[in-house]
């Protein structure tokens, strides 16, 4: 279940990027956004998200649903 | 507590705090004990301070509430993370034109800060300090941070360093900040008590993890006293800021003074808390009010028996530029700044910076000269006044230019520096001169004379209507010669029956934002 960046609520602070165990987190055009394919929702390295645990701004670090394994089989 | 234990050495570091606390007991500034009164503190001089304290806060207008008139600062926004949230601040909202903590326009990388900094420099040579504030916590972002100060200390040598944090993380570097040349720390404390920090934050970032409630206010207030105590060890001046909540921290600030007085603080800042809905902050949406200008004295009146007491903070961005009273951020925008053919002229920085302490003295010697004089008269009275000036010691402000006023405590022991009030705030609108004079009343209504150096007839006579004598015959004087000047003919207008003296109200402090200069 890797985590997104919604955009337009993002400050730009850059407080997750150097917390991402992985390295999934990046700027790109004025905001963050995480490379999906690195995300393990910090599983295995810390007890929360650390995206989510940092992020200043509540609801902008979230589960991305919008990925194929999110939707019924068609 | 349990909350931390175990979880690493930061966790073991905040359990500490508290056996630290008898052990620095004792310490504190040096200077304080022996006269009883603020003797080292933001209106202290030479002649207060052992040499080597002097020597650090001389031209630093953030220690020195003489040196604020006469020098300038600049933040460089390089640090936009922060580790905490507080009820006061909104991270979101950002205006160029407008003032306080924690707002920046652009954000700035290591090296575009140097490069802003020499352009600074060698526009405004009085610019001494340079220091990092956020818009973020410094040591949130240890990285951008330490680099900044690495390239500024060899860029441009003359020019101190400081740097203003939460705490949460200073315990973990305080030896790079000494490594760093960083001679001055601010840290924003604003309770010891974690029922009341509960009220202020709702959580911090920590060891990997959110603390939220109690536990997130008691790690932080242990890692504030703990990362003072380092700092006060290890010789690096320290300031604390605090925000004057009403009901919620304003009767407890007089314990953190203590507090922080026992652990080696040079200074204690009490800010008024700016609360405003539109700034989206938590407490400017429930309605939490800041404090009146009398309730802010009266705090700080409190705490200057424990404490030297800063009054002369602007509550400025964290990319401000310029005097205290003043912002040229938005000349040295990086767009500018890129452009600008920078040369660093140390000698041409030094001469400038030569002819400001002789002004300096000149300024000294001629209120020393006007004091003695007041020294014979005896009365009971003591009252404030409000000063425009544009800086150097001078009534040099025409009132309706004027973005603030100085406002100085006038008795027979001398004159007192008691803060200044910002009257340029948004609200006045489109609506003109009306509304502008009310803003200007209401800031300085407890106020008896207002100073400046020109003013109109139909001002003057409002002013008159409001109580408060409008002064411009001294026009481009010093200004502490001058009020101390006033307030002997006024101790003879009342002696001989002439006036009556009658106490005044309360007066408001901003709650908006301010505009930057026009």
């Amino acid at each position: 279940m890797p985590f997104k960046i919604i955009a337009s609520q993002c400050t730009s602070c850059s407080a997750c990027e150097p917390l991402c165990p992985n390295v999934a987190i990046s700027e790109k055009a004025g905001s963050f956004v995480i490379e999906p394919a690195k995300c393990t929702e910090c599983i295995g390295y810390f007890d929360e998200p650390q995206c989510v645990a940092a992020c200043p701004v509540d609801n902008t670090c979230v589960v991305d649903t919008s990925l194929a394994r999110y939707q019924a089989p068609a | 507590m349990n909350a931390v234990v175990g979880r690493g050495k930061c966790a073991k570091a905040a359990v500490g705090a508290s056996k630290m606390v008898q052990a620095a007991e004792h310490k504190g500034c040096r200077t304080s004990s022996n006269s009883g009164q603020a003797s080292c503190g933001s209106r202290a001089g030479q002649a207060d301070l052992p040499t080597e304290i002097w020597e650090k806060v001389k031209s630093h207008p953030c220690y020195s509430e003489e040196a604020h008139h006469h020098y300038a600062r600049m933040h460089v926004a390089v640090a936009p993370a922060c580790n905490i949230q507080c009820n006061y601040c909104n991270r979101k909202y950002d205006c160029a034109n407008e003032s306080r903590p924690g707002v920046v326009s652009e954000k700035l990388t290591p090296e575009q800060a140097v490069k802003k900094a020499l352009a600074v420099a060698a526009t405004i040579p009085q610019m001494t300090v340079l220091g990092i504030a956020g818009p973020g916590d410094p040591l949130a972002n240890p990285e951008k941070t330490f680099k900044t100060f690495e390239l500024v200390a060899k860029a441009a040598p003359d020019i101190k360093l400081c740097l203003s944090t939460n705490g949460l993380s200073l315990p973990d570097y305080v030896d790079v900040i000494a490594k760093s040349k960083v001679d001055h720390v601010t840290i924003t404390i604003n309770m010891i008590d974690p029922e009341i920090g509960a009220k202020i934050y709702p959580w911090i970032f920590f060891n990997h993890r959110r603390y939220t409630g109690l536990d997130a206010a008691r790690v932080l207030a242990d890692r504030q006293l703990l990362g003072l105590e380092m700092l006060s060890e290890r010789g690096i001046l320290c300031k604390v800021n605090s925000v004057m909540i009403p009901h919620i921290n304003d009767g407890h600030l007089v314990e953190v003074n203590k507090a922080v007085k026992s652990r080696g603080a040079f200074l204690h800042n009490i800010m008024p808390l700016i609360s405003a809905p539109e700034y989206g902050t938590v407490f400017g949406l429930n309605g939490q009010r800041g404090p009146t200008a009398q309730e802010l004295k009266a705090l700080q009146d409190a705490c200057e028996g424990e404490m030297n007491m800063m009054r002369h903070c602007r509550q400025c961005r964290a990319d401000a530029v310029g005097l205290l009273g003043e912002d040229r951020s938005a000349e040295f925008t990086t767009d500018r700044v890129m452009k600008m053919d920078v040369k660093y002229d140390l000698e041409m920085r030094k001469a400038y910076q030569d002819r400001v302490e002789d002004e300096r003295a000149a300024k000294a010697a001629a209120s020393k000269e006007e004091l003695g004089e007041l020294a014979g008269a005896a009365s009971e009275i003591s009252l404030l006044v409000a000063v425009a000036t544009k800086g150097s010691g001078l009534i040099n402000e025409h009132f309706g230019h004027a973005r603030e006023f100085q406002v100085y405590e006038l008795s027979t022991s001398g004159t007192k520096f008691v803060g200044h009030r910002r009257v340029d705030v948004y609200c006045q609108g489109g609506d003109g001169e009306k509304d502008r004079l009310s803003t200007i009343i209401r800031g300085i209504n407890d106020c008896h004379a207002v100073f400046v150096a020109k003013i109109g007839g139909s001002p003057k006579s409002n002013l008159i209507k409001a109580g408060i004598e409008p002064v411009d015959q001294y026009a481009h004087e010093l200004f502490e010669k001058s009020v101390i000047s006033w307030f002997r003919s006024y101790l003879d207008r009342v002696k001989s029956g002439e006036i009556q003296h009658v106490k005044r109200g309360d007066a408001s402090i901003r709650q908006k934002a301010v505009i930057s200069a026009a």
